[in-house]
């Protein structure tokens, strides 16, 4: 197992436009953005905070969803139609264990992608470090399960590896939205705020870990709850050639 | 020693029928071809051997168990190339012979495979970087990494050029010489009858007839071919006498004498009697293709 993890990491490595918009892209649009000056200084419109502090969670979700949504999903969709699955089914190792390394690589790679963040934010914007630690770990953890399991899914219903593309685009651009990536949540009305509450991969839990204290146990549920229905739909429904 | 039992194996897609009673046994240590046209069934029906497909009907053994029920202890006796299976594109070949290994208890040395293989100079590249004859033949490793007992290959060289192609048979010929049993998937007539020791024939879901190269050709009685051209001007009644020609026939300056038995040396002993020779001297014979026609009725290439 631990063979093929590292070997699905180097083949991670080895693809530069991933690497790129999962790994850096966060980081990169917070220097970028950060560079404005009204956007890290303190407004009343953002309830006294600055741009920089409250766009940290959404942009916690651009990794969430470029790993879960994108990458997931067209790999795996890919591996399926180049029969790299069904050469797997062959051996004496099954091919689900080949799915599980890939969510561990996006976790490890999510993982490097936020510590980036954090560090990049708490040394040139000087925004805090996540209040509630554990809190944060843990909807971190569960937002990318949850878009894993969803991912997995679009892969196991999609019948080639283009429409798994075109069928995860969508949800992508839907979770950008509601995790206001594209516009900050701020100005989104307060019933798509609270849509995006609920919505993997929990944006306002993570956005509660981090500013405030501890995020509602409600929200994490449903995280959990998506994560198990989307899982066991996939695995059920998952096709392996 | 039968290392592979197949018995009235039936597989249905839906209605169609794939696969319909098909019998045959394989002996250890033998290239066993299983020949038909695309289509035909012959997938089907070793993916049912690999256990990649629960037959509708009859029982297959392989080395002794169960394809569906073994499925375990089976993946680690039989080692399969599959019908175009590729691997990611950037993994490099030593990786991937690595990571296969893995998954073996005693795998073989993947070093001394790409040896053995001519990809040793190739470890280091990443798969999409190889030529096509490169990768089946990466497939193949694939499929010995696991030191079996049983390799099935599936269309194996298809796709591959002529050269490729000639490389890839002393290759499947090696993996035998080492004592592996060779199940070989083909619609290339040339390739079974230079490669396997036997032969099943599978047409429209059915097996047509099991046997040697030369066993399938003598079905088509042996009937020959003498083609030739005279130095000097002959009588065509001295070969039209001889008891082994049924039929002569004159294209030009050549002459084309049909008929069984030992016919070169009829011919050619009453050409030295007239003090002719015979010039362009070329014999054909039956062929698998002609075998084929005649066991099915039908043309196998495409």
């Amino acid at each position: 197992m631990l063979k093929i993890v590292t070997t699905e990491w180097k083949l991670f490595l080895r693809d530069p436009s991933m690497v790129v918009f999962a790994v850096l892209f966060p980081t990169i649009l917070l220097l970028v953005l950060g560079a404005i000056p009204a956007l890290r200084t303190p407004d009343p419109n953002f309830g006294n905070q600055r741009f920089v502090d409250a766009y940290m969670s959404s942009l916690v979700v651009v990794t969430l969803a470029f790993l879960g949504l994108n990458k997931l999903p067209t790999t795996v969709a890919t591996y399926r139609e180049k029969g790299v699955l069904r050469r797997f089914s062959t051996t004496p190792v099954h091919p689900a264990r080949l799915l599980v390394a890939q969510v561990v690589v996006n976790v490890i790679a999510g993982v490097i992608s936020i510590v980036l963040l954090m560090v990049a934010a708490r040394l040139v914007f000087d925004i805090d470090l996540p209040h509630h630690p554990l809190g944060f770990l843990l909807t971190f953890l569960l937002g990318m399960l949850s878009l894993s399991a969803i991912g997995l899914l679009v892969a196991a219903w999609a019948p080639t590896a283009r429409s798994a593309g075109g069928w995860a685009t969508v949800v992508f651009m839907l979770v950008m939205f509601f995790g206001g990536v594209y516009l900050p949540r701020f100005l989104l009305p307060d019933f798509l705020t609270v849509i995006g509450d609920y919505l993997p991969p929990g944006v306002g839990a993570l956005q509660e870990s981090w500013l405030g204290g501890s995020p509602d146990p409600v929200h994490l549920g449903v995280l959990a709850l998506v994560t198990a229905v989307a899982g066991t739909v996939a695995a059920k429904s998952f096709r392996w050639e | 020693m039968a290392i592979i039992e197949v018995v009235d194996l039936v597989k249905r897609y839906d209605r169609k029928v794939a696969v319909d009673g098909v019998s045959f046994t394989v002996d250890e240590g033998e290239i066993f071809g299983i020949l038909g046209p695309n289509g035909a069934g012959k997938t089907t029906t070793v993916e049912c051997v690999e256990g990649l497909r629960t037959p509708d009907g009859g029982t297959i053994r392989v080395d002794g168990l169960d394809p569906r029920r073994d499925r375990a202890e089976l993946r680690t006796r039989l080692g399969v190339q599959l019908q175009q299976s590729e691997l990611p594109d950037r993994i490099r070949v030593g990786e991937a012979l690595d990571l296969y290994a893995s998954f073996y208890r005693d795998p073989a040395d993947w070093r001394d495979l790409l040896d053995r293989l001519g990809l040793a100079d190739r470890a280091g590249t990443e798969y999409r970087k190889l030529s096509g004859g490169q990768k089946q033949r990466v497939s193949i490793a694939l499929a010995l990494i696991g030191k079996p007992k049983i390799a099935v290959l599936d269309e194996l060289t298809t796709g591959l050029d002529p050269q490729a192609r000639r490389d890839t048979w002393s290759l499947v010929e090696q993996v035998r010489d080492s004592g592996v049993t060779v199940v070989l998937v083909t619609h290339f007539m040339e390739e079974a009858e230079r490669l396997c020791d036997r032969i099943a024939l599978i047409d429209e879901g059915k097996l047509v007839a099991v046997d040697t190269p030369a066993g399938l050709v003598s079905r088509v009685d042996g009937e020959q071919r003498v083609r030739f051209r005279p130095t000097a001007p002959l009588d065509v009644k001295l070969l039209e006498e001889l008891p082994e020609v049924s039929q002569v026939e004159k294209h030009g300056p050549q002459l084309v004498v049909t008929g069984t038995g030992n016919l070169l040396h009829a011919v050619t002993s009453v050409l030295a009697r007239n003090h002719i020779v015979a010039a362009d001297l070329r014999i054909e014979q039956a062929g698998l293709d002609d075998a084929f026609i005649r066991l099915t009725g039908r043309a196998l290439t495409e």
